[in-house]
């Protein structure tokens, strides 16, 4: 094909690991690798959506994945847990390593690997149930029915999702779509920690969310970065640039087929890219 | 951004008019479109009002509690309870069949079943079925339940012809009601690692629960109203005197047994008004018409109401 010629050959493919942060103290952690994807390329029929993407996020950190729209940052993130399974024609190819399983292996249980790795929409889509049921529902799902357990977990997951204070008293009587946009993309990251997962994905999670009900979300993030792996899909720079850890940039090839531009710590891919085309993106040049 | 607005605008030629000629003809359009459509909206109206007031002043004076609750008298007005009996019994054994099955047939349809020849197979046959004129479901039942497996004018076999005949109805309601999930829903469920079965099981059919309440409805109102199909199945006669101590549902005189001929409201209006000859004959008809709409009134609503219960106990329970 005479375009894979067009776009640059990615140069950086693994992440930094041992500079996690620029404008962080340097505090070396030892690299601890979660989730791996090897040569992934994802086609819908005949349409190629992402081309090749080889990257690494690191154990409780916070990697951001930005790129213009239909750079198919979406659909990779989508491959984590396998959701791309669920859209017709959708096929995915190479590898994608949570720890050390490859989780495209046909023998994986999907459902078991959505428990660990979870996901957070676009938009906020707590069920039609009561805030202590959307909570409530993973871990019932798994069988868990021992009320105090349920209810000590409910809480506990409320607590993280900061969430707990204003819903403690409405748990059972309110339902989860009577809360205000902010407080449901909240809900719907305490159904999450429900499940007890390692890996939290988030499609651009605050871009239905008002300035305030952003910045919230934002700093739960940072917060659940010391127990969890976070990637998180973001239209908004200045989110990549205050939330995440590592920041990978994706753009689209003249087939349009999105591809992974290049990846490195948050601080310099923001000060001192390494590519041209990153550097036109986040200087508002592009896209 | 908003110093450039103004130039991207109209900025030269005529002043733009409030009263432009240009939208006169689409103003009149869209009055027009109002007074059709509430024109049309009033007639619907209309004719349903007409057709309860009518009844309800025919049935003036003849529907009374005796009425209802009382056995058919050669030489009274007598009541209807016999009748009115056997329609909610049809209604219900009719019901559990065709309501699990119309069910499971629509979520297989929605959710499982792929665009291909055997669904294109299935929907033709459903659409083939729902336009068969009822006449000739209830001939097919009568060869094939009553005579081939020798039943007999039994309710079950109304029962199953009225089953064939509502079943593409239902599976196609419920597939529509299904399908009317949002697909977000269905995503978060998954995403939280439930199966597809817990998925459906737990989000997608309490979310279409007033869409499949309105299949049943519409079914109901079908089983409640139809005379044809149960012509030949279950039997017409005049109703006997039923026992209802009589609990065992194996003995045909039981009112309970589903194998014992079963004349429902609506047939035994088409029997007494082609056929009956005693002297309140048409105030029986008339009571009875009032009766068979009354029922399908309250069914209805106690339906949206099952629904809304439903809803609230499959969603926050």
């Amino acid at each position: 094909m005479p375009t894979t010629a067009i776009y640059p050959e990615p140069v950086l493919r693994r992440v930094e690991v041992t500079a996690p942060r620029a404008n962080e103290d340097a505090e070396a952690r030892p690299a601890e690798i979660k989730i791996a994807t090897e040569h992934v390329s994802i086609q819908y029929g005949e349409k190629v959506a992402v081309r090749d993407v080889s990257l690494a996020v690191e154990a409780r950190s916070i990697m951001a994945l930005i790129g213009p729209s239909g750079s198919g940052k979406s659909t990779f993130l989508r491959c984590f847990n396998r959701m791309n399974d669920l859209i017709p024609g959708a096929s995915v190819q190479g590898q994608v390593c949570l720890d050390d399983e490859n989780v495209m292996d046909p023998d994986v249980s999907v459902v078991e690997l959505r428990r660990r790795v979870g996901m957070v929409f676009q938009r906020p889509n707590p069920f039609p149930m009561s805030i202590f049921e959307n909570v409530a529902y993973g871990p019932r799902r798994r069988g868990m029915n021992d009320r105090r357990k349920l209810d000590e977990l409910v809480e506990t997951s409320l607590k993280r999702a900061a969430l707990w204070d204003e819903v403690k008293d409405d748990l059972r009587r309110k339902s989860g779509l009577a809360l205000s946009g902010g407080q449901q993309q909240r809900l719907c990251i305490a159904r999450v920690l429900a499940t007890d997962p390692e890996v939290i994905l988030m499609d651009e999670p605050a871009s239905a969310l008002d300035p305030v009900s952003t910045l919230r979300i934002e700093e739960l993030m940072r917060e659940l970065r010391e127990a969890y792996t976070i990637v998180i899909v973001t239209h908004n720079m200045q989110q990549a640039a205050r939330v995440s850890d590592v920041t990978a940039f994706f753009t689209m090839a003249e087939d349009r087929a999105g591809y992974l531009v290049e990846v490195g710590p948050t601080g310099r891919i923001f000060t001192r890219p390494n590519e041209r085309l990153t550097e036109d993106y986040i200087s508002g040049r592009f896209g | 951004m908003t110093a450039n607005a103004g130039s991207i605008g109209r900025s030269s030629g005529a002043k733009p008019s409030l009263n432009g000629k240009a939208s006169r003809g689409s103003i009149l359009a869209d009055r027009a479109a109002t007074v059709v459509l509430w024109g049309t909206g009033a007639l619907v109206l209309l004719i349903l009002g007409s057709i309860i007031l009518h009844f309800a002043m025919a049935a003036w004076g003849v529907v009374s509690l005796s009425f209802i609750l009382d056995n058919p008298s050669q030489t009274t007005l007598g009541g209807i309870m016999p009748v009115l009996w056997n329609s909610i019994y049809m209604l219900a054994l009719t019901m559990l069949i065709a309501v699990p099955v119309g069910l499971l047939g629509g979520i297989y349809m929605a959710e499982y079943a792929g665009d291909n020849v055997v669904t294109g197979a299935i929907r033709f046959a459903e659409e083939s079925i729902s336009s068969v004129p009822s006449i000739v479901v209830g001939l097919f039942g009568l060869i094939l339940f009553v005579d081939d497996f020798h039943w007999g004018f039994t309710a079950l076999a109304g029962a199953l012809a009225l089953t064939f005949f509502n079943l593409p109805l239902m599976t196609r309601l419920s597939e529509q009601a299904l399908r009317a999930v949002p697909q977000d829903e269905r995503s978060a469920s998954l995403a939280l690692g439930a199966t597809k079965w817990q998925t459906i099981r737990h989000v997608v059919v309490p979310l279409a629960i007033p869409g499949l309440i309105t299949g049943v409805i519409l079914t109901a109102g079908r089983v409640f109203g139809e005379a044809a199909v149960l012509l030949f199945t279950a039997g017409i006669g005049t109703p006997p005197h039923y026992n209802f101590a009589n609990l065992d549902i194996t003995n045909p005189a039981s009112p309970w047994s589903p194998f014992r001929p079963a004349t429902t409201l609506s047939v035994y209006i088409y029997k007494l008004n082609s056929e009956g000859l005693g002297a309140f004959k048409n105030q029986i008809v008339d009571g009875s018409a009032a009766i068979l709409i009354s029922m399908v009134l309250i069914f209805n609503l106690g339906a949206r109401f099952v629904g809304r219960v439903l809803t609230r106990r499959l969603t926050a329970a």
